[in-house]
C-alpha cells in the first residue's frame, strides 16, 4: 500500500469537499442558467441585455480572477453594508462569506453563464409545434414549461450539461488558492511537508479521473432516459 | 453631470493605487501572460498535429498511449498538473547539479511545460475530430488520383481539417488565456500576479481585480475578433450560398 | 449550528453599544495565520502554540475572558476581522500607517527585526543594490518585508512573492531562491535551527526605516472596539510588570 504519512483521512475529507462544492455549484449554475436562457429569449429588451452582459463578461474573465474578486471583494462589500447598518441603526449583523460559500457562489455564477448558452440552444431546438399543441390543450405557461419544454429541452441539453460539469469539476481545484481545504490543497500541503509531490498529486489526479468517469457513465444513463421516443437519425 | 465630473476628479487626485509603479507591474504582467499563452499554444499546436494523426492510427501501440495522455491531461485540473511539474522537478535526484536546472529553476519554464502539455492534449482531440469528419468524397477523390497516404494527408485531409477545427481552436485559445491566471500560484508575476500584489499591498480588491478583469476582457475580445476574421476568410466556402 | 455564535456575537455587539465607561468585555475570538514559527505554529498533534498564542492566552486570562483562536490565511486576515469572523488579530502583524487606516492597534507587544537569510553556500555581501543585483529574492506577499524589498530592490532583483512562509522555505530548499527577507525570529526558527539545510544570516538585522518596519507587532481590533483595545493594553502592561511577559519571551527566544 502507498504510504500517505497519515494524510489519508484528510485527503478523503478534501475529496468530499471537492464533491460537495462541485454538486452545489452545479445546482446553482443550473438555476442561473435557466434564468439566463429565459432572459436571453425574453421579448423584454432589458432582460435580454442583462442576460447578454452577464454571459459576455463572465466568459471573458478568468475563473481565478472572478473568484478572488468575489472572495476578497465580496467580504469588503458586505462589510461596507453592515458597517453602515451599525453606524445608522446600531444593528450589529454578522455575515461571513467563508471560503466554501464564496467558492459555490463564484463557480455557480461562472457556470451559470455557460449553462445559459447550453439551455438557450436546447430550448430553441424544441419544436415550436409542440408548444403550440400544449397551449391548444389549454395548458398554462408553467405547465407547458414543465410537461413539454423542459423534458424535451433536456434531451438536447445533456451533452452540453455533461461537458460543463466536467469543466466545472476541474475548476473546483482553484478554491485551494483562496484557502479552502479541498483535496488539491491537502495534497499540496502534504507534498510540501513530506517532500513527495508525486504520490499526492497523482492520487488527486486519479480521484478526479474517477469522478469524471463515474459521471460520464451517469450522464449516458440520463441521456438514454431523455432519449425515450427518439431514434438516432442516420 | 457637474457632480460626476467633480467626483471623477476627486477620485483621480486621491489615487494612491494606480501609480506608475503598479501600472508598471500590470504592464509587465501583460507581457508575461501573453508570452506564456502564446508560447504554450504554438508548441502545443506543433505537438498536437502528429499526435492527432497518431491518435487515429490503426496500431494500438501508437493510438492507445496518445489516448491515455489526452484522457489524463483533459480529465485533471491544470492546477494539479502545474503543482506536479513545479514541485515534482525539484525532487528528481541531483537535478540541481545539471544544466537542466538553469531553465527549471525559474517558475516560467515549469509553467510553460504544464500549459503546453495541457493545451496539446485538448488540441489533439480537436484535430482528431476535424480529421475524422473529413468528407469521404475528398478522400476517395485523392485515392483516385493515386496519391500516397502521406501526400493525401498533407494536401487534402489536414488543410481542410485545420479549417474545420478553427472555431473550436478559438475557444481553446481563450480557455488557455483564462487558465494562465494560475501561473501566479507559483510566483509568476503575470497579470493575475500583478493584481494579487496590488491587492495585498493596498487592501483594495475592487481596484486590483476589476482592473485586471477589464484587461482580460479586452484580450478575450481581441482573440474572438481575430478568429471571427479568420473564419470569415477561411471558411467562406462552407457558408450557405446567399440567394 | 452557528446560530448561537452569531447570537452571542450580536449580544457582544450590543454590550459594546450599551457599555459606556465601565465596558464589560466578553469572550472573544482571535484570528491567526499559521505556521509562522516561533510566533504561531502547530505542534505535530495539531495544537496551536507559539509566542503570540501563549501571550494572547495570558492576556485573556489577565482580563478574565475566554479566547478562542481562529486560523485564517494572511491574504484575508483583515477582511475577516471586519467581517466579525473574529474580534482581534494577533498574528505577528506590524503596526503601520496603511493598516492603521483599516484597524485599531494595541500598543506594540514585541519589536522583532527583519533579516536576510541565504543558503550557506551562497556568497552575498552586505545587502545592497549591487550585491543583490540579478538574484532571486523571496518574500511573503503583502508583508512589510514585501514592501521593503519591492521598493528598494524590485528594479534590480527578481522578487518572488509567496502566500505562506512555508512555500518560500520549500523553494529556497530546492534552490529556486538566492535569499529571503523575513522577520528575524521566524527565519531563525524555520531556517537556522531547522534540519532542512544549511542557512545563514546575511548582513545585519534590519529595523529601519520606520516607514517600512513600523513600531513593532500589535494586536489589531476593529476601529470601534476601543474598550477592547484598552483592556488588552492594560493587561499587557500588567504582564510586563509581573514577569509573565519575560517568562513567555524566554520560552521562545531564549534568555538573551
Amino acid at each position: 500500500m502507498i504510504d500517505l504519512h497519515g494524510y489519508g483521512p484528510r485527503l478523503a475529507e478534501g475529496a468530499l469537499i471537492t464533491i460537495e462544492l462541485a454538486v452545489l455549484s452545479l445546482l446553482l449554475a443550473i438555476v442561473l442558467g435557466l434564468l439566463t436562457a429565459s432572459a436571453k429569449m425574453s421579448r423584454s429588451w432589458l432582460a435580454h441585455r442583462i442576460g447578454t452582459l452577464y454571459t459576455t463578461v463572465i466568459r471573458g474573465v478568468p475563473d481565478l480572477v472572478l473568484m478572488m474578486l468575489l472572495f476578497f471583494g465580496g467580504q469588503i462589500g458586505i462589510n461596507m453594508v453592515t458597517d453602515q447598518l451599525y453606524e445608522r441603526f446600531g444593528w450589529d449583523i454578522f455575515i461571513n462569506v467563508n471560503e466554501f460559500v464564496a467558492g459555490v457562489i463564484t463557480i455557480g455564477l461562472i457556470f451559470g453563464a455557460y449553462m445559459g448558452e447550453t439551455f438557450r440552444g436546447a430550448f430553441l431546438a424544441v419544436d415550436s409545434g409542440q408548444i403550440e399543441a400544449g397551449r391548444a390543450y389549454g395548458m398554462n405557461h408553467w405547465l407547458v414549461f414543465r410537461r413539454i419544454r423542459f423534458p424535451q429541452m433536456m434531451r438536447h441539453a445533456i451533452p452540453g450539461l455533461s461537458n460543463n460539469w466536467m469543466v466545472l469539476l476541474k475548476t473546483t481545484a482553484l478554491v485551494s488558492v483562496i484557502g479552502l481545504t479541498d483535496m488539491v490543497r491537502v495534497a499540496a500541503e502534504a507534498s510540501k511537508a513530506t517532500r513527495e509531490p508525486f504520490t499526492f498529486m497523482i492520487i488527486v489526479a486519479a480521484i478526479y479521473l474517477l469522478i469524471a468517469s463515474v459521471s460520464e457513465w451517469g450522464f449516458a444513463r440520463l441521456q438514454k432516459r431523455y432519449d425515450v421516443g427518439y431514434r438516432e437519425a442516420d | 453631470m457637474e457632480a460626476l465630473m467633480t467626483w471623477l476628479e476627486a477620485q483621480l487626485a486621491d489615487n494612491s493605487i494606480f501609480t506608475l509603479q503598479t501600472l508598471g507591474y500590470y504592464g509587465e504582467g501583460l507581457v508575461t501572460t501573453v508570452q506564456l499563452v502564446f508560447l504554450s499554444l504554438i508548441i502545443g499546436l506543433v505537438l498536437a498535429v502528429p499526435l492527432a494523426i497518431g491518435r487515429g492510427s490503426r496500431h494500438r501501440w501508437i493510438s492507445l498511449p496518445i489516448f491515455l495522455y489526452c484522457y489524463v491531461f483533459r480529465g485533471t485540473p491544470l492546477l494539479v498538473q502545474l503543482y506536479l511539474i513545479y514541485y515534482g522537478v525539484v525532487f528528481v535526484e541531483g537535478i540541481q547539479e545539471t544544466w537542466l536546472w538553469v531553465i527549471l529553476e525559474k517558475p516560467f519554464v515549469p509553467a510553460l511545460i504544464a500549459f503546453t502539455l495541457n493545451t496539446a492534449a485538448y488540441t489533439t482531440e480537436i484535430f482528431r475530430g476535424a480529421i475524422k469528419s473529413t468528407a469521404r468524397g475528398e478522400i476517395e477523390a485523392a485515392r483516385a488520383y493515386g496519391m500516397s497516404r502521406g501526400l493525401m494527408l498533407r494536401r487534402i485531409v489536414l488543410p481542410s481539417a485545420f479549417r474545420r477545427a478553427l472555431p473550436a481552436y478559438g475557444n481553446e485559445v481563450i480557455f488557455m488565456l483564462h487558465a494562465s491566471a494560475i501561473a501566479s500560484v507559483v510566483t509568476i508575476m503575470d497579470l493575475t500576479g500583478a493584481a494579487r500584489f496590488v491587492y495585498a499591498r493596498y487592501y483594495a480588491p475592487f481596484d486590483a481585480f476589476l482592473f485586471v478583469a477589464a484587461i482580460y476582457l479586452c484580450l478575450t475580445f481581441a482573440i474572438l475578433y481575430l478568429f471571427r476574421y479568420l473564419e470569415r476568410r477561411l471558411l467562406a466556402h462552407l457558408k450557405p450560398a446567399s440567394g | 449550528m452557528k446560530l448561537h455564535k452569531i447570537l452571542s456575537l450580536g449580544v457582544f455587539g450590543a454590550a459594546l453599544v450599551a457599555g459606556s465607561a465601565s465596558a464589560e468585555v466578553r469572550d472573544i475570538r482571535i484570528g491567526v495565520d499559521v505556521p509562522y514559527e516561533p510566533m504561531e505554529y502547530r505542534t505535530p498533534d495539531g495544537e496551536l502554540t507559539g509566542f503570540d498564542i501563549d501571550l494572547g492566552n495570558a492576556l485573556c486570562a489577565e482580563i478574565g475572558i475566554q479566547c478562542e483562536w481562529v486560523v485564517q490565511g494572511w491574504d484575508g486576515i483583515i477582511p475577516g476581522l471586519q467581517a466579525r469572523k473574529y474580534d482581534a488579530i494577533m498574528s505577528s502583524m506590524t503596526i503601520n500607517e496603511q493598516r492603521r487606516e483599516q484597524v485599531l492597534f494595541s500598543d506594540p507587544y514585541i519589536t522583532p527585526p527583519s533579516a536576510w537569510f541565504a543558503p550557506g553556500d551562497v556568497e552575498i555581501g552586505t545587502p545592497s543594490e549591487e550585491t543583490l543585483d540579478g538574484l532571486t529574492l523571496g518574500v511573503q506577499r503583502g508583508t512589510l518585508q514585501d514592501n521593503y524589498v519591492t521598493d528598494l530592490y524590485g528594479d534590480v532583483a527578481d522578487v518572488n512573492r509567496y502566500a505562506t512562509a512555508d512555500d518560500m522555505v520549500l523553494d529556497m530548499d530546492s534552490g529556486r531562491l538566492d535569499a529571503v527577507f523575513l522577520d528575524f525570529p521566524i527565519g531563525k526558527s524555520t531556517l537556522l535551527d531547522s534540519e532542512a539545510g544549511d542557512y545563514k544570516v546575511v548582513g545585519k538585522k534590519i529595523t529601519e526605516p520606520k516607514e517600512y518596519f513600523g513600531e513593532g507587532f500589535g494586536i489589531a481590533f476593529r476601529q470601534r472596539d476601543k474598550e477592547l483595545a484598552e483592556a488588552f493594553n492594560a493587561a499587557l502592561a500588567t504582564l510586563k510588570e509581573n514577569g509573565t511577559y519575560d517568562e513567555i519571551h524566554e520560552r521562545y527566544f531564549g534568555a538573551d
